[in-house]
């Protein structure tokens, strides 16, 4: 039969073509972020250097430099990591192990999916409103590190959970058939075996949080900032160490000083924003990197 | 839980071979200290649990108390029907709809971008690929979604908008089409991964009905796992539509700070988001109403993707149950 020769033929060569197309354009993705990288080092590498990284800003584009904000960049990501990765793992490790199915647990999950969809600025302005003037935080070190701390809660529970999910339930009965306690089990058998997974959505979830720039505008972070926050141990007689001053200190951070460059005049301010950016890239990519490797190294080993 | 129990200490009598069996050492309840650590561990694991709730309590509550006082100086009327956005000006005017229309424009732009380009992905990647290949892609694609979105507005600006001034003559520094194309770019992941969630659900079987009637692998394709994972795949569009919505740094960075009552991807216009970052730099006094503005905005802001958010969901929560 011709017919159905040719038809097959027909139906071959339209699975070919839909092959090669679709792979153009999975390609095409991936160039975009090719080229996204390639202009971003080619204006700005060559003004990453050590006067670069230890510089205030400047009104002197040539003399500027990402000081002020890669430290404030470090001290907000202290914040955030000591509040959301504890209260996030605490969180994800209730709804998995302990909660109950109630209208209680329910109300919960159906509020962590709906937080995580909402738009990062309105995380900024919640803490505008909440942590900068109804708690007289100010526009510190302490309110920035809370609103991303709450920014990225969801994304570190959703990560316990699924960590939590993958061991099986033998671990748990066998703990618990031996008279372990639901909290022994979870501290010596669940998180020890869920580390490596939890690591992984962490860092996914600080290096979302170290790009966010749009919720530490709203509540006021500064854009220029030349000097550093004080540091723990001063040489006040009064009171020798002062281990959290800092926190109350005002801040910029590197997604800020980047916009700061962008939006002024001039190529000189451009190739700042883009030297800012090849550090805020080196970053972000530099912890996914490592969490996709964690990922691939965890899903190799664990054969349970 | 097991129950305690107290056996009698030792247990005596002869075992399988008449031998003594060894005593068994007693079971005793849990300490009431033991019992008290375990609850104390359980409620404050239940308190971060319910932190989450007093955060979104918290957005609610913050959006309402401070865009209620801005609702006394303007009526919704005017809010929802002027056509003008000027609240810094001498004589201010409050009509929300130039910001609307440059969201819903930027958004359009992305999403004429990411929907084609990402449901492409996913079926190309899930039907397609080989496994190899997927497993190289789909690192790169998270790549994708965790650049900052900052840098994001650089490229916008710096290499898009400049790119597609080439093509189309007079079209000004600052426009919505260049932000929109790399916004687009930018949620391409977020509709892939969710739309290969959902090409994966679909059973096997009905591929191999299909295979088995002679239709080809890309017949297959769209006309069986498409339409049966179609409900996942509008979750993973209307997710991205959220996504797009408040999207701020790009649009910020490269559509302009102009509200402009305008569909034309052509044409510079500042979005919701954009006017609030705009806003927040500048030094308004807590309380007054260009303060309170942004709350407004940002109520509008929330309702806009809540709605999106909830549609979402429940498509998402469809496609689950089908099989």
């Amino acid at each position: 039969m011709l017919t159905s020769e040719r038809s097959i033929a027909r139906t071959r060569l339209h699975d070919r073509v839909f092959s090669i197309a679709g792979g153009l354009v999975t390609l095409g993705a991936v160039m975009f972020l090719g080229v996204l990288l390639f202009d971003l080092a080619r204006d700005g590498l060559s003004r990453v250097d050590w006067q670069f990284l230890t510089s205030f800003p400047s009104r002197r584009p040539g003399q500027a430099g990402i000081f002020s904000a890669w430290v404030g960049s470090m001290l907000i990501m202290l914040v955030t990591a000591v509040t959301a990765i504890p209260l996030g793992i605490a969180a994800g490790v209730y709804l998995e192990e302990y909660a109950r199915k109630n209208w209680m647990t329910s109300v919960i999950e159906i509020n962590i999916s709906n937080l995580a969809a909402v738009p990062s600025i309105i995380f900024g302005l919640m803490a505008l409103g909440l942590f900068v003037y109804k708690f007289g935080f100010g526009q510190s070190i302490l309110a920035g590190g809370l609103t991303l701390g709450c920014l990225i809660l969801p994304i570190v529970i959703v990560a316990t959970r699924e960590a939590l999910r993958t061991i099986p339930r033998g671990m748990r009965e066998a703990a618990y058939a031996l008279g372990a306690t639901r909290w022994q089990v979870v501290r010596h058998h669940l998180l020890p075996y869920s580390t490596s997974g939890i690591a992984t959505g962490v860092i996914i979830a600080m290096s979302r949080a170290i790009g966010e720039t749009a919720p530490l505008i709203t509540i006021g972070a500064l854009t220029f900032i030349a000097f550093l926050p004080p540091a723990p141990i001063v040489t006040d007689p009064e009171l020798m160490i002062q281990p959290l001053r800092w926190v109350w200190s005002p801040f910029t951070v590197l997604p800020i000083q980047m916009f700061n460059w962008v939006s002024r005049p001039g190529d000189d301010f451009l190739r700042n924003a883009a030297a800012a950016g090849v550090v805020l890239i080196a970053l972000t990519l530099g912890m996914n990197a490592v969490a996709i490797v964690l990922r691939y190294r965890l899903r190799r080993r664990i054969k349970w | 839980m097991p129950q305690a129990y107290t056996p009698s200490t030792s247990v005596d009598g002869p075992g399988p071979g008449g031998t003594r069996v060894e005593a068994l050492p007693a079971l005793r309840p849990r300490s009431a200290l033991s019992r008290a650590l375990e609850w104390l561990v359980e409620s404050s694991l239940l308190l971060a649990a319910a932190f989450s709730v007093f955060v979104t309590a918290g957005i609610v509550y913050v959006l309402a108390t401070e865009s209620i006082p801005f609702f006394r100086h303007v009526s919704i009327w005017e809010f929802f029907t002027d056509r003008m956005w000027t609240p810094m000006f001498a004589e201010p005017r409050h009509g929300i709809l130039p910001l609307v229309a440059g969201t819903l424009t930027t958004t359009a732009v992305a999403l004429v971008v990411a929907m084609p380009v990402g449901t492409m992905i996913a079926i190309w990647l899930s039907e397609f690929a080989p496994s190899r290949v997927r497993e190289i892609v789909k690192p790169v694609m998270e790549m994708l979604a965790a650049v900052p979105t900052v840098v994001y507005g650089y490229f916008a600006v710096d290499f898009v908008t400049p790119a597609l001034q080439h093509l189309i003559p007079g079209l000004p520094t600052f426009n919505m089409l260049g932000p929109g194309i790399v916004m687009g770019v930018m949620i391409i992941p977020y509709v892939s991964s969710l739309s290969e969630d959902a090409i994966r659900a679909v059973p096997m079987l009905l591929r191999e009905g299909s295979y088995a009637m002679g239709a080809g692998r890309l017949t297959t394709a769209l006309r069986v796992v498409f339409p049966a994972a179609f409900s996942g795949i509008a979750a993973a569009y209307v997710l991205a539509i959220s996504r797009a919505v408040g999207e701020t740094m790009i649009v910020a960075i490269a559509a302009g700070q102009q509200p402009n009552l305008t569909f034309n991807p052509l044409d510079p216009a500042a979005t919701i988001t954009a006017f609030i970052v705009q806003v927040s730099l500048g030094d308004l006094p807590h309380g007054s109403v260009g303060y309170q503005s942004i709350f407004a905005a940002g109520v509008t802001l929330f309702v806009m993707t809540l709605g999106f958010n909830i549609i979402g969901a429940y498509l998402k929560r469809r496609y689950r149950q089908a099989y």
